[in-house]
């Protein structure tokens, strides 16, 4: 199509081409947002399927605590904080919707009065640190590994390697997290038990305290990285193996260009692209993604939020998480198709 | 009844010296418990600026042979005996490409041995725009050119082969199947190497431009003064383009000389049976026969001349003794292996 146009028309063609890539961004776009009004929406309704309601679940938290019938009063007070069950559903989600618009998720039961986006605020930054982090150095070291395991397919370096990833992928996360908690945290006592930082420092950016959060997340990440790897590991081996086979590879080695240049920019360059899309749709799952290790270590994240929004069935902070989520999946979707359009240029016109 | 045979261009043979001198090679792929030969004792010599056709089935050892002289073979293939040497256009004392390791070889691919693959949408990178893979190989062999001149000279090598110079930003899948073909032949041409080896490099696009990349390849080859090894199963085709021909049969050249000589009076049976399995492009239709059989199993090829199976003039002696690839007919540099050639003296070749 483009070819056509182009040979007939050099000029125009080029002045074609441009609102063609931003005509594609805006229909992925469009989709997003369809999408994220349906989450949102789900959002909505899921919570309110189920039996209760947050002004019953607090109501009842009090009347534990004082041992004493609630009065209509304070019963009303009470949902006006938390909504009223019984009004109008379309009036509820209108409600809800507004308060999305400004951000408001609503406030805690468990930790009541304070407000949803605060206690996300508070977990979100160590979530992303730790999760993000390690995925992307999970990324970089299985996919480097395995691009030279790939490429030198069948050497002694991809026959110890590549069994070896496989074997310890194999091997279940929380068990992996457990095992290393107890050898190197409680048996060896170089890593604190729990906790994502030092309770005793400040928090804030003093040396201090930035080397008592890396000597804390230092085995989490740990774990994460070495559960992660191998899977970025063999996918990019196997997607290398067949690569190097490729004409395209062989031309370029007939070319006389030099062994690295070769396995990077021909190999290496055209198997990364699979293992591409998965790293960024894994970084969509990294608000989500390390509830166990979060469980596992105590880590004050998001993942630990939610676990005991749903030890304590604290729905607005549940709910809030399930956005945050949701978001967070939707933008690495984002991420995904338009740096996958750039990486890939045969995307752009196919559309 | 003769068959039209005079050649539509009759491109100059170069008198000059040779380029290539290919000695006995020889090479096997060393599966299973025993080595199987895809090419035994194979020897040519290529002038300067001369094209040699190479003819011959599917597994008649064509693609093993073009890997063996390009030293782009992988395992589990070998050379495992003869020599390719290859004369510098500087006179200098030729070198035994057999024998250099990667790191030296790198000096001599694609300045002084190009190849042209079958498929171009496999053979560009498809994520690199077509400039940058002129631009690195031409960078890669001469470490003073600019990114800038280098893209420009991307432009000129494109515009040799009809290549609008603003293809150059273009990727691989925006061109159409012959415009790719032709801009890896234009590829080839980047570094001026004396010898392209090109591996059927028209059986994925249509007839027409099959014709207009071969014309281009003669051309190109007139004014730039490469020599080229052409590697197809379509012995017709051979003789529009090639100056010689050589007909390969399972591992082993079977019969070389000059295109004339080899379509107008082919000494091998498997020769003539190879020519008249296609209809020519130049001469009144005539009947088509195919040959009966098919290539021998190369794990355990017949004893004797490995086209007795299959030949229809054999005789005694044709399973026992393998023929000699000797001099035949009356044109200087014809040979053929062919124990019919041996004993009939000059009564070989037409006899339809």
């Amino acid at each position: 199509m483009t070819a056509i146009a182009a040979s007939a028309a050099p000029a125009a063609g080029r002045r074609l081409r441009i609102p063609r890539r931003w005509g594609f961004l805006l229909r992925r776009l469009g989709f997003y947002l369809a999408a994220t009004w349906s989450a949102i929406t789900l959002n909505f309704f899921l919570p309110r399927m189920m039996p209760g309601d947050p002004s019953a679940a607090i109501v009842e938290k009090l009347q534990a605590v004082s041992g004493q019938q609630m009065s209509p009063s304070a019963m009303e007070s009470v949902q006006k904080v938390f909504g009223n069950p019984h009004a109008n559903i379309f009036r509820q989600y209108v409600d809800y919707l507004v308060q999305l618009a400004h951000f408001d998720l609503g406030i805690s039961i468990s930790n009541y009065p304070t407000p949803v986006t605060s206690l996300l605020r508070q977990g979100l930054p160590w979530t992303m640190l730790l999760v993000g982090v390690t995925t992307v150095i999970a990324f970089v070291l299985g996919t480097g590994i395995g691009a030279m395991a790939g490429w030198k397919a069948g050497s002694r370096f991809d026959a110890i390697v590549s069994p070896l990833t496989t074997f310890v992928s194999a091997v279940p996360y929380f068990w992996m997290a457990l095992v290393g908690l107890w050898f190197f945290a409680f048996q060896l006592d170089w890593f604190p038990l729990s906790g994502g930082y030092d309770a005793d420092l400040s928090i804030g950016f003093s040396p201090s305290f930035v080397l008592s959060v890396l000597h804390y997340g230092a085995l989490p990440a740990a774990t994460i990285v070495f559960s992660a790897f191998g899977g970025w590991l063999l996918g990019m081996r196997n997607m290398t193996v067949t690569t190097v086979r490729e004409d395209y590879v062989l031309l370029a080695q007939a070319k006389g260009l030099s062994g690295r240049r070769v396995m990077l920019r021909y190999a290496a360059r055209n198997a990364v692209l699979p293992n591409f899309t998965g790293f960024t749709l894994a970084l969509g799952h990294v608000v989500g993604g390390a509830l166990l290790t979060e469980v596992v270590f105590n880590y004050p994240g998001i993942g630990y939020l939610l676990y005991t929004s749903l030890q304590q069935r604290d729905y607005p902070v549940m709910q809030g998480v399930f956005f945050l989520i949701t978001l967070t999946v939707l933008l690495a979707n984002l991420l995904a198709d338009s740096v996958y359009v750039l990486l890939d240029p045969r995307i752009r016109e196919g559309g | 009844m003769t068959v039209h045979a005079e050649k539509p261009l009759q491109p100059m043979i170069p008198a000059g010296q040779a380029v290539l001198d290919v000695r006995g090679l020889t090479v096997e792929y060393a599966t299973g418990a025993e080595p199987v030969r895809a090419c035994t004792d194979i020897s040519f010599t290529l002038r300067r600026g001369e094209i040699l056709g190479v003819a011959g089935e599917s597994g008649s050892g064509k693609s093993t042979l073009i890997t063996a002289l390009t030293r782009l073979q992988r395992p589990p293939a070998v050379t495992t005996g003869g020599e390719i040497l290859f004369h510098g256009r500087d006179g200098a004392k030729p070198v035994d490409l057999v024998t250099l390791d990667g790191r030296q070889l790198r000096r001599y691919r694609w300045t002084a041995l190009s190849i042209v693959l079958q498929s171009a949408m496999d053979a560009l990178n498809p994520v690199m725009r077509i400039g940058a893979q002129f631009a690195d190989v031409l960078r890669a062999h001469d470490r003073t050119l600019g990114k800038r001149a280098a893209w420009a000279r991307a432009e000129e090598l494109l515009a040799l082969v009809g290549i609008s110079a603003d293809r150059v930003r273009d990727y691989p899948h925006q061109l159409s199947g012959g415009m790719r073909q032709r801009a890896a032949i234009a590829l080839a041409l980047a570094c001026r190497p004396e010898l392209v080896v090109m591996d059927e490099p028209t059986t994925a696009v249509d007839v027409v431009m099959q014709r207009q990349i071969l014309a281009q390849v003669l051309r190109l080859r007139r004014e730039l003064g490469f020599a080229v090894v052409f590697v197809t199963h379509d012995l017709s085709l051979l003789l529009e383009l090639a100056d010689r021909i050589a007909v390969m049969y399972a591992g082993r050249i079977v019969e070389v000389g000059e295109a004339a000589a080899i379509y107008g009076a082919p000494k091998h049976p498997y020769t003539q049976g190879l020519r008249d399995s296609f209809p020519p492009l130049h001469a009144p239709l005539r009947d088509l026969h195919g040959i009966p059989g098919t290539p021998p199993d190369l794990r355990r090829p017949p004893a004797g001349c490995p086209f007795h199976p299959r030949c229809a003039r054999r005789t005694d002696g044709c399973d026992e003794r393998l023929p000699l690839l000797l001099p035949v007919g009356r044109d200087a540099g014809h040979e053929a292996a062919c124990l019919l050639n041996e004993t009939d003296g000059d009564h070989g070749g037409e006899t339809r």
